[in-house]
This record gives structure tokens, C-alpha cells and sequence, in this order.
């Protein structure tokens, strides 16, 4: 008994820090809408400038001093970040803005590497807090009991903030209705900047809180992200004792898997969150989201056509060329290509779905490394012929999509991209864990296609065929009453509904769609490389695909594709320089500030502005 | 006249709260009917449980003789009902025209095909349509421009893509001019005289209802107090009570 | 119109990627690692490099031609690893290639060194399957293998009278194989060992205080850990805190080495039984302390294992090329097929024909806090000979060539 009660205590003294983070991206996200990718940045940052305040602040009041300081220097860069990132992107599509975030982690992650250096920093002690009390017979340390006593205080200071006082009332309003906001004289884009400062400030006080019980590093970011977004999720995003709840939960679930389930420890949360998600498709305390409440911002999507006379040409000529390109060019400008193509499809197949079906999804990666995974299974472990496993690929990556879909579809939004996110980690951590067949992170090694494809132009051309072959394919489907069904069903589901539509069926069949494209990709990439690793499967590999389709344009038809090509040929220039990270995230932020429709869309403003077309021409 | 739908005990209630109250009603074929009420009578209540939007609490809803309570949207709708929103839900991303495609894609049903183009499908079957509302001068422009009372009539179009026996349309004049009212009403009336469909409706504008429907239905509080003719509509003292205060609207010179 | 812009993008880029051909007269050799995201690690190790390289070009180079290390960074991405890896051998005219410290990045280099025929020489990654279960004739290992480590540690262990074991590990395939590793060889050696506890945290991801209940509850005589980095410095914060090494012996793989014990400070773990890189206790004049002064004097730091690695991988590099007396990749490979590399800080370094892997073997020792520092005394330098597998059980693992 007094050993459940330590473990119980254990939980809850690691749900203090991951409550103040999550309550702070919680906040963000129901007031502003942003999804902040960067938010475990500000943890980081937190912890960095602590250990630097603590130095310089000894002793007790120096201690508890630095923690609070560091909350204030955490939320003015939080705050100069939202004015210079943010604020001009509000009026951007739904979930631009985590593009834009997405750059702010790299810039971040590099000036702290600059700053601070690469080794890792052991946080200093809370003085006359070292060693334990103990209860029962049992050794809990004294910070523990410390963190657990001030985790109820800033709930309740929270909570005081947002139910007593005018700021939040404010922001209580503005996370039911941002309009209505506006409406009552408040200058909106003051409550935003404040709320995302209040919001990092307290990822900064969590970054500092935590540095008794460990220090500061620059892989921490990425650490916490994931378990902050499924506390936020499993809370409901934007209910703070939602968050709280969470946390506990999360923290305590933890502790015990870790003393009985301890294999368990890469998908304990995600799978906690996957069923909560299925159970309650908005989280504990989270509120349904109402269609279009965040949706569809900006200018209208376009009629979409496909290419005229001139565009088919071109279209051509630039395939040929393509075509051409082994009799003239070295290996490796082949070899980028092919990177280019692979890339580009898997991208694209994410923004069949993202573009005209509206679904945001997190975890595309799944179908990608899951095709990828299913060619190389077959070959690795049956000796399958290349041309078989290949097949494999596409097949294996639609069932998946059939089956994780059927849970997913029925979500929207955010929780669906979510739950996206934990089928995809939950793929993950079965080629992560199941050595026997997987081999875990050692990965299968020797996976090359046959003979008479295992040289650089003809892997080439095979990749060019069915690359730019499934690219073309899912832009006529785009075209086709299937695709069209599709967009009317984001567009308006209730009208869709009302005129016959089936639209969770047909989004359904578009999510197996774009999975088995996925996995066509996976599975060129596979043979292209020789190996796969769960590193095909990892969130990352999701966001990638996520990003490049943002920086493409969404309400675009070329946006993934172009964005694909844009994003591999820049990282292959930037990385060989050395702080490639800081000019990447510069980079990133530049096209998301100066072209918020995405690179296809602004382009192809300025280009109607340059005709001076006006608004409605669509021939 | 036969009768195409009927409604019988119809309720809704949400924590308690009585939104519909054991409403009964029917709706003769070729018969144009307004379902009017003052705001929050649960004329929309009714019209979203009729067309399977919400469902009922209790009660019965017959389509041509067969039951279709609690069926989906898309299941009444292949059943030959058609419905416009009180706020339009057209796809803003589509042309005009392609709007009306769309819904012709549905009802000859190739959703789920992806060999042709969908812009080449019943483009002139939709043009048609356009036609009928005075919407063809239009049909290549980007809904998203399109103005208010435009989109009204490109909504009705779509609404008659599928032939329907029955038409529900929840408020179709709200927001527009007066001029355009009237015509927009007169283009319904001139589609149920020439089509034969029946057309359920609500509206606000009185001027609209009587000079318009066959018969009145009047929604209070959930309750359903008067069905008739316009003038033993006008004369029920009921409806006098409710709508005391509007009540210039039912004086006897009006519309007599 | 679209297709358009998506070609002028495309040119651009690959027009961007096009470097400045060098026309020098140098012999290249690329060298991929993960720069950013291993940065703690990355640093000192390619330190050690550009040291090797000023030693070896003042000394005239490698063939009478100076030897350069083109350096890229791969992300920690093993697909992005094979692009870099392919771009440097066919287009920047590196005659071999070298580095990586994640395992997984190793394994991808290595398959495709051995698919197109280029030479590879893993210096930093973990992974034992690199040069036996995965191994191939392209290549080879310089780094200690986790096999060998972990058998000087359950040849300590052996010794004492502790019967039950905790062990814990990061949660992939390191931790695994180390754990393994150590249960074999323990088991070997004293076959009434039992485990009682396996504990497996997520990698830089530890949940300490609930990992140190979880082994506290097993009640073990021994612990075996092989976490490292910031997974370390955590556990032994919480389970210092908590009295769970009170009265135990601690095994720790790596735990000694500079990377993970520095950040530690005074909070070092005192008494536990490590491999590690005791650079503070070389004396002059020795090749490691020769190696250690001349690293202070170039960089200002001390030295990491990582430097030490990376110093031996150029030193390597440039043994094989001289003895191949020539760039062809084949004639290196060859070369390395039992080479003998003289003058390392280690004294002479060998890359076994059988399993192409180093000599290299690790210095054992117990840990203390000296000066508000950890460090390891009683420490010895051990060979790795005696511990690897039998020559009969390497040709099992290994693949037919």
C-alpha cells in the first residue's frame, strides 16, 4: 500500500511540470486556434534561462526568484514571437499558422545551440531540498512533495485568471467566439499576443520548475511535445482543468506502466489517448467543435479546372525533359530526383486528403513507412521477388488505412488529426518493438530492387512512371465526381448530406486513397534506398509531408507537389551549411509571412494581379 | 389529393425543454404550404426532423406513405425530398453550374466514379436547371461570389435536381430585397403549378405567405394552433393573440 | 502553369546543390554524422578528425596528396544519410566514407556501401550487427563493441557475491543488445545469476522516479545500467535521492566516458563499476597522454571519447590509404583486411580480417568525485581479445560474403 502511494506520488509530481506546459499550449490553442508546434521550445528555453538565472540568484529566494523571472523572460519571447511570426498570418487557412511555428522550433533550436553549446546541463538543486521525507517507510524526495503542493496553486491562480478577471473573461469569450470579440471593442490582436505570451510564459515556468529533477538539453523540445499534445488532447483542447485532469492521468498511468508494463513505455500515452479519443472524440472536458468555427478562413477556395491547351503542353515538355534527364546528367542528380518525386507523391497524397477533403491528418507517415515496411518485410524475410514486394506496398499501406481510418473518420478537425497521430505512433512502436520481425531500429538492410532495375536509369526511370504517374492519377480523381463529391463534403457537409452524399463513406474511401498512394511512395523509397528504419514512420516524417503542402498552398491543386520539390531542393543546399536549422526556420517564416496562400496560391495571385484578371475568372 | 407527407405526434425535446410538441400535419401533393411562427416556435426543429437532420423525440413521419423517421438526410433525399437551408450551404470552391452537377452526380449516382471528368458531366441537364431559376448567365462564375439572393435561387435549382415529389425550404426569402422575394416566390409557385411538386416552407414575411401558399400551418412555442386557408388563418384568434402587435399584417384589406 | 513553376524550382535547386567542383589535389573522404541533433556528441569527435588531419598532412599527407574529410550532416535521418553518402562518392570524389553514432544510421551506410561496391568505415556506431549479424565486406568498425564492453562488466560482477541483477536500458536496440550482451555473458560466467527487474525507459525520455521504485521493488544485490546522456544524469539524481545504489554494486556501460559524466558535476555516481575514458589519469608521454595534450593545445577542450574516436578514424583512414597505395576503393578495402595502424593513442590498432572489426578495446575502472568532478580510478585499459566471440561463432553470425 505505501508503495502504491509513493508511486501514486511519483505520478503526480511529473504531472506539475506537464500541467503547466500543456495548460499554457491549451490556452493558445483555444483562444488563438494555433496549433504551436513550438511550444516545447519555450520549454527548452525555459530551462536554459533558468539554470542561467539560478546562477546568478543564489539561495532560496534566488532559487524561487529565478523560476518566477524565467516565466516573465519565457512570455516576452513568446510574445515578440507572435508579433513578428504570428500576427501577420491570422487570416491564413486553417492550421497555416503551424507551419510557421514549425520554422520558430528550428531558429530556436539552433540560437540555444549557439548559446548554451551542445553539452547537456544538469539543473541546479531547489536549495534545502535535497533528499527525501519519508512516507510510510517509503523515500519520496522533498521537491516532489513540493511540486505536488504548488501544482494546485497555479490551477487555482489560473482559474482565478480566467474566471474573475476581465482578462479572462476576454479570453473565456474569444475561446467560445473570436468574433464576437472583435465585436465588443477589445483589439483582438492584443488578447492574442498576450494569451500566447501567458502561454509560453507558463511552458517557461514549467521548463524552469522541472530543473531539480533533471537540467536542460537541446533534444528536450521534441521530447515533451508529444506527451503535451496528448495531454491537451486527452483533456479536451482548450479546458484547462481538462488539461489537469490529463496530466494526472497521463503522469500516474505512467509511473505504473513503467513498474509493470516496462516494454510500455514508447506507447503507453498514445494509446491512452487513442481510446480516449474513440470513446470521447473531444477529449475529457473538450467541447464539440463546431463546423467551420475555425475553418476556411481567408479568401475562398477557387474553382478548380484542369489545364488548358498550354497547360497540358508545358506539362509535357516538362515530363520529357524529366525524361531526359539520364542521357545528360551525373548519378546523383538522378538520385535527387528520384528523392524529389518520392517525396512529392507521398505529399501529394497528404493533400488529396488535406486540400480537398479537408482532413488534417498527423499521421501520414503511418501509410508512407507502413507501404515502405510491407516491401521490405517480404523481401527480407521470404525473399519475395522485388516485383512482388512492390506491389505489396501500396496493398498493404490501403489495408492499414481501411483499418485506422474506420476510427478516425468519424472525428474532425483537430481530434482527427490527433487520433491520426496516435494510429501512426502506435505503427511506429510496433516497428520499433517487434525486433523478432522488424528488428526494431537496426532496421532491414538489403532491400534492392532486381537486376534489371538496380541501376541508376532504370530505378529512374520506374520512379519517374509511377511517381509522376500517381501524382497525375490523383489530380484527375481530384477532377472526377469522386473528387469533386469530396470537396463539396468539406465545403458543406450538411449540404452535401442533404443532396445524397455520403460524406464520411466518401471520405473514408479518399483516406484509403491517399494511404495507398502513400505507400506506392513507401515503397519506391524503400528500393531507392536499400533500407528502411522506423525513422520512416516517426511524427516527424508526418510533419514533414505536413509542412510542405502548407508552404505549397492547401487550396491548391500543385501546393504539395511544388512545396515537396520546393522543401527537398532547399534542405539539400542549406544542409551543408553549418547553421543550416537557423536559416531553414528563417526561411520557413519568410514564405509563411510573404506568402500566405502558400507558394502555388500567392504565386498564382500576382500572376492574375499581373493580368490584372479579376477575382472570378475561372477559365 | 393524395397526400405525400404526414406528420403525426411529431416531438423534440432537448433537457426537458419541449422545442416540439406533439405536432400533426400533412402535406397534399402539388399543394404550396407555409409553416409559419414567431422566432424560436420550432419551425426549424421541425423542418430538420422532417428531413433527418435531428431526431425526433417521439412521433412519426410518413414520406408517401412509407415511414422515414430518423432516417438520414441523404436516405430522405433519394426518397425524393428535396430541401434549401435557412443559411446556404452551397460549395463556395465550385462554379454555379457545378454546384447543380453535383448534386446531379448524386442522384444518378456516380459519387464514387473517378474515370470522367466531373465539369464535362450533365453540364447541359444542369444548365437546364439554371434556366428554370434564371440563373444560366451565371453558371461559370465562382459561387463564392455570387449574391445573396442569387445563391437562393442557385440553391432551389439544386434542390429540383433529383425531380423531388416534396420540397422543404427553410426560410428562402430571408435577407433579400422585397423585389426579390416576390420573385423568388412567384419562381416556386410557377415550379409547383408546372412540376407538380409540393413545397412545404417557412417564412417570416407575411406579405410572402399569403400571397403564395394554399394553406398555413402556425408554429407556437412548439405547438401547432392553426392549419388552413389564409383567410381561416387569418381569422383564428389564436394566431391573433400570438402575432399581437405584428398583427397590421392580418388586416382584412390586405390580401383579401 | 503550375508544372512550369515546379520546373524552374526544381532546376534552381538542383542548380543550387551543384558545389564548386574542387579541382585541389587532395584525396577526400566523406564523413556523415548527425552534426545538429547529436551536437554533444558530434563536436569533439570531429575535432579529433581535423586534429588526425593537421598531424597527418604536416606529415605529408597520404600519398604524397594532402587527405581531406568532407563533413555533412545527415539529420539523424538514415535515408538522408544514403543521399549524402551517394553524392559524396559520385560526385564530390571522396574515395570512402566514414562516421555516424546512431546505430540505425550506421546499418543504412553499411547496406549501401555493400550494394554499390563503396568503402564504409563505421567509426562511432554501437551497433554489433554492423560487423557480425549485418556484417559485409565493405565494412568495417572502429568503435569497441557493446558486446565486449558489457563482458568486462559481467566478468566484475562475477567476482562479487551478488545473485540477483536490475537491469536498465534505453528502450531500442542498443539497450537491447547491451542488456543481452550482459545477461549472456553473466549467466556464462555464474550461472546462478538471476534477473529480477528489466526496465526499459524511453530513449532521453526516462521517467526517473518511477524507474527507480520499479527497480527498488525488485529488491536486486546488482544493477546493470545502460542508459546514458541526460536518461543518466536524472537516474542517478533520483535514485541517489531515493538510496537505491545504498549498499549496491552498479555496473554502468558508458557511464564512465567523459560525454556522460561531466555534465554530472559533483552529483556523480560514486563506486560503481564503468567503461569510460579516464583522460585526466594518462601520463605524459604515453600515446594517450601525448594524444590528450595535443588535443588541449588544438581546441582549448578536454577531451571526450568521441575525440578519441574520431582522432583513431582519420588515423585509420590514412594507414589504409597508404597501404593500398592507392584511392580505389577496392584496394582500400583490402587494405583494412588485418591492417595495422601504428602510433594510435592506444598503441597499435588492428582490423581483424574475420569480422572487420578494431582492436579497440575500453578502459574499465570504478567511479569517485574528485575536485567536484566524476572521474574513474583503479582504472585499467583492457583489451579486447579475450572477450570477443570464438572465431567458429563469428563465422555463424556473420553472412556467407
Amino acid at each position: 500500500m505505501a508503495f502504491f502511494l509513493a508511486q501514486f506520488l511519483t505520478g503526480l509530481a511529473n504531472a506539475a511540470a506537464l500541467f503547466l506546459v500543456a495548460s499554457g499550449l491549451s490556452l493558445i490553442f483555444g483562444v488563438t486556434r494555433i496549433v504551436n508546434f513550438a511550444h516545447g521550445s519555450f520549454y527548452m528555453l525555459g530551462a536554459f534561462i533558468g539554470i542561467y538565472l539560478m546562477e546568478i540568484l543564489p539561495g532560496h529566494v534566488g532559487f524561487w526568484a529565478a523560476i518566477l523571472l524565467t516565466g516573465v523572460a519565457v512570455g516576452l519571447i513568446g510574445a515578440i514571437t507572435e508579433i513578428i511570426v504570428l500576427r501577420p498570418i491570422y487570416k491564413a487557412p486553417e492550421l497555416f499558422q503551424l507551419v510557421a511555428t514549425f520554422g520558430v522550433i528550428l531558429v530556436i533550436q539552433d540560437l540555444a545551440l549557439m548559446i548554451w553549446g551542445a553539452e547537456d546541463k544538469l539543473g541546479p538543486r531547489a536549495p534545502g531540498l535535497r533528499g527525501v521525507w519519508r512516507i510510510f517507510g517509503e523515500p519520496v524526495p522533498k521537491y516532489d512533495i513540493v511540486l505536488i503542493a504548488i501544482t494546485p496553486f497555479i490551477l487555482f491562480a489560473l482559474w482565478y485568471l480566467i474566471t474573475k478577471t476581465r482578462l479572462g473573461v476576454l479570453v473565456r469569450a474569444a475561446t467560445q467566439d473570436r468574433e464576437m470579440v472583435g465585436a465588443l471593442g477589445v483589439n483582438q490582436a492584443w488578447l492574442f499576443t498576450g494569451v500566447f505570451a501567458l502561454g509560453s510564459a507558463l511552458a517557461g515556468l514549467g521548463g524552469a520548475l522541472q530543473l531539480p529533477k533533471g537540467g536542460a538539453d537541446l533534444l528536450m523540445d521534441f521530447n515533451i511535445i508529444g506527451e503535451v499534445f496528448v495531454v491537451v488532447v486527452i483533456g479536451g483542447m482548450g479546458s484547462l482543468p481538462g488539461a489537469f485532469i490529463a496530466a494526472v492521468i497521463i503522469s500516474v498511468l505512467n509511473v505504473f506502466g513503467v513498474t509493470y508494463l516496462p516494454q510500455s513505455t514508447l506507447v503507453l500515452m498514445y494509446v491512452v489517448m487513442a481510446v480516449v479519443l474513440i470513446v470521447r472524440p473531444y477529449g475529457i472536458l473538450g467541447r464539440e467543435e463546431v463546423a467551420g468555427e475555425h475553418g476556411q478562413v481567408g479568401a475562398p477556395e477557387q474553382p478548380i479546372r484542369p489545364y488548358g491547351r498550354t497547360g497540358i503542353l508545358a506539362v509535357t515538355l516538362f515530363i520529357a525533359v524529366l525524361a531526359l534527364v539520364p542521357l545528360f546528367a551525373e548519378q546523383f542528380v538522378m538520385t535527387l530526383i528520384v528523392d524529389m518525386i518520392v517525396f512529392a507523391l507521398f505529399a501529394a497524397s497528404l493533400h488529396f486528403i488535406l486540400g480537398s477533403g479537408g482532413l488534417v491528418s498527423f499521421g501520414h507517415a503511418a501509410f508512407f513507412g507502413g507501404g515502405a515496411y510491407a516491401a521490405a518485410l517480404l523481401v527480407f524475410h521470404t525473399g519475395t521477388p522485388m516485383e512482388l514486394a512492390f506491389l505489396f506496398a501500396p496493398l498493404a499501406a490501403g489495408m492499414l488505412a481501411l483499418a485506422i481510418g474506420w476510427f478516425c473518420i468519424r472525428l474532425t478537425g483537430v481530434y482527427f488529426a490527433m487520433l491520426t497521430l496516435a494510429f501512426s505512433q502506435l505503427v511506429w512502436s510496433l516497428a520499433f518493438q517487434w525486433r523478432g520481425v522488424t528488428r526494431g531500429d537496426d532496421g532491414l538492410v538489403g532491400i534492392w530492387p532486381s537486376d534489371w532495375l538496380n541501376a541508376p536509369a532504370p530505378f529512374y526511370y520506374f520512379t519517374l512512371i509511377l511517381g509522376v504517374g500517381g501524382i497525375v492519377f490523383l489530380r484527375h480523381v481530384i477532377h472526377s465526381p469522386f473528387g469533386y463529391a469530396l470537396r463539396a463534403g468539406r465545403d458543406s457537409p450538411r449540404q452535401a448530406e442533404a443532396m445524397g452524399i455520403d460524406v464520411k463513406r466518401v471520405q473514408y474511401a479518399a483516406f484509403v486513397l491517399a494511404g495507398v498512394m502513400a505507400g506506392l511512395a513507401g515503397g519506391i523509397f524503400v528500393f531507392s534506398k536499400g533500407s528502411v528504419f522506423p525513422t520512416v514512420l516517426e511524427i516527424a516524417e508526418s510533419f514533414d509531408a505536413l509542412i510542405v503542402v502548407f508552404l505549397g498552398g492547401v487550396k491548391t491543386l500543385a501546393g504539395g507537389v511544388v512545396g515537396a520539390g520546393f522543401m527537398t531542393g532547399v534542405e539539400d543546399w542549406l544542409v551543408r551549411l553549418e547553421y543550416w536549422r537557423l536559416l531553414l526556420g528563417l526561411v520557413i517564416i519568410a514564405v509563411v509571412i510573404l506568402m500566405p496562400e502558400g507558394i502555388v496560391g500567392t504565386l498564382r495571385t500576382l500572376w492574375r494581379r499581373m493580368r490584372n484578371d479579376d477575382e472570378e475568372v475561372v477559365k | 389529393m393524395t397526400e405525400i407527407l404526414r406528420v403525426e405526434n411529431l416531438k423534440k425535446s432537448y433537457d426537458g425543454f419541449l422545442a416540439v410538441n406533439d405536432v400533426s400535419f400533412s402535406v397534399a401533393a402539388g399543394e404550396l404550404k407555409a409553416l409559419i411562427g414567431p422566432n424560436g416556435a420550432g419551425k426549424s426543429t421541425c423542418f430538420n426532423m422532417l428531413m433527418g437532420q435531428l431526431k425526433p423525440t417521439h412521433g412519426r413521419v410518413y414520406f408517401d406513405g412509407k415511414e422515414i423517421t430518423g432516417h438520414k438526410p441523404r436516405d430522405i433525399w433519394r426518397r425524393g425530398v428535396g430541401r434549401t437551408f435557412q443559411i446556404t450551404g452551397t460549395y463556395q470552391s465550385m462554379t454555379v453550374i457545378e454546384n447543380v452537377q453535383m448534386a446531379l452526380m448524386s442522384h444518378h449516382r456516380r459519387i464514387f466514379t473517378i474515370g470522367p471528368r466531373a465539369w464535362r458531366l450533365y453540364r447541359d441537364e444542369a444548365m437546364e436547371l439554371l434556366k428554370t431559376v434564371a440563373m444560366q448567365d451565371q453558371a461559370d462564375r465562382p459561387c463564392s461570389v455570387l449574391a445573396y439572393g442569387d445563391l437562393k435561387r442557385l440553391e432551389l435549382a439544386i434542390a429540383l435536381c433529383h425531380k423531388p415529389r416534396l420540397l422543404l425550404m427553410d426560410e428562402p426569402t430571408a435577407g433579400m430585397a422585397p423585389t426579390a422575394r416576390v420573385e423568388l416566390m412567384q419562381l416556386v409557385a410557377d415550379i409547383v403549378r408546372d412540376q407538380g411538386v409540393s413545397v412545404l416552407f417557412t417564412e417570416h414575411d407575411m406579405d410572402v405567405v399569403f400571397a403564395h401558399s394554399h394553406h398555413i400551418m402556425v408554429l407556437n412555442r412548439g405547438e401547432l394552433i392553426a392549419d388552413g386557408n389564409a383567410a381561416e388563418v387569418r381569422n383564428n384568434p389564436q394566431v391573433q393573440e400570438v402575432y399581437l402587435g405584428g398583427g397590421t399584417l392580418f388586416k382584412e384589406d390586405t390580401h383579401a | 502553369m503550375n508544372f512550369i513553376r515546379r520546373t524552374v524550382l526544381g532546376m534552381v535547386a538542383v542548380a543550387a546543390a551543384l558545389p564548386a567542383v574542387a579541382q585541389d589535389d587532395s584525396i577526400k573522404v566523406g564523413e556523415i554524422n548527425h552534426y545538429k541533433r547529436m551536437a554533444a556528441f558530434a563536436e569533439p569527435y570531429k575535432k579529433g578528425i581535423e586534429l588526425a588531419l593537421s598531424e597527418i598532412n604536416e606529415d605529408g599527407g597520404v600519398l604524397g596528396k594532402d587527405l581531406e574529410f568532407i563533413f555533412r550532416d545527415d539529420q539523424g535521418d538514415p535515408a538522408e544519410a544514403v543521399k549524402i553518402a551517394e553524392e559524396l562518392m559520385t560526385r564530390d570524389g571522396a574515395v570512402m566514407f566514414t562516421g555516424s553514432i546512431l546505430s540505425h544510421v550506421g546499418l543504412a551506410l553499411s547496406s549501401f556501401a555493400a550494394e554499390k561496391g563503396y568503402l564504409y568505415l563505421a567509426s562511432e556506431p554501437l551497433a554489433d550487427s554492423l560487423v557480425w549479424k549485418s556484417g559485409n565486406p565493405w565494412t568495417y568498425r572502429l568503435r569497441t563493441s557493446t558486446w565486449v564492453q558489457a563482458a568486462m562488466l559481467a566478468e566484475e560482477a562475477a567476482k562479487t557475491d551478488a545473485v540477483t541483477y536490475a537491469t536498465i536500458a534505453p528502450n531500442y536496440a542498443y539497450g537491447q543488445d547491451a542488456v543481452a550482451a550482459f545477461k549472456e555473458n553473466l549467466t556464462r560466467l555464474k550461472p546462478d545469476v538471476e534477473f529480477v527487474a528489466e526496465q526499459w525507459p524511453a530513449l532521453f525520455n526516462i521517467d526517473a522516479g518511477a524507474e527507480v521504485q520499479a527497480i527498488e521493488r525488485a529488491k536486486p544485490d546488482a544493477i546493470y545500467n545502460v542508459t546514458f546522456g541526460t536518461d543518466l544524469a536524472k537516474l542517478v539524481r533520483e535514485g541517489g535521492d531515493r538510496g537505491l545504489f545504498d549498499g549496491r554494486d552498479v555496473y554502468g556501460l558508458l557511464t564512465g566516458e567523459p560525454e556522460y559524466l561531466e555534465p554530472l558535476g559533483d552529483e556523480a555516481p560514486e563506486g560503481w563499476f564503468v567503461t569510460g575514458f579516464p583522460w585526466y589519469a594518462f601520463e605524459d608521454g604515453t600515446p594517450e597522454g601525448t594524444f590528450v595534450a595535443a588535443y588541449e593545445d588544438a581546441t582549448g577542450e578536454t577531451p571526450k571519447i568521441g575525440s578519441l574516436v574520431g582522432y583513431m578514424t582519420a588515423q585509420s583512414i590514412a594507414a589504409a590509404i597508404n597501404a593500398a597505395g592507392s584511392t580505389e576503393g577496392d584496394a582500400i578495402r583490402e587494405a583494412f583486411e588485418d591492417l595495422q595502424v601504428s602510433g594510435t593513442p592506444i598503441g597499435d590498432l588492428t582490423y581483424r580480417a574475420i569480422d572487420h572489426q578494431s582492436t579497440l578495446g575500453a578502459w574499465v575502472g570504478t567511479t569517485a568525485v574528485e575536485d567536484g568532478m566524476g572521474v574513474m580510478v583503479d582504472w585499467e585499459y583492457k583489451d579486447p581479445a579475450p572477450y570477443m566471440p570464438t572465431d567458429e561463432e563469428i563465422g555463424e553470425m556473420r553472412p556467407a560474403e
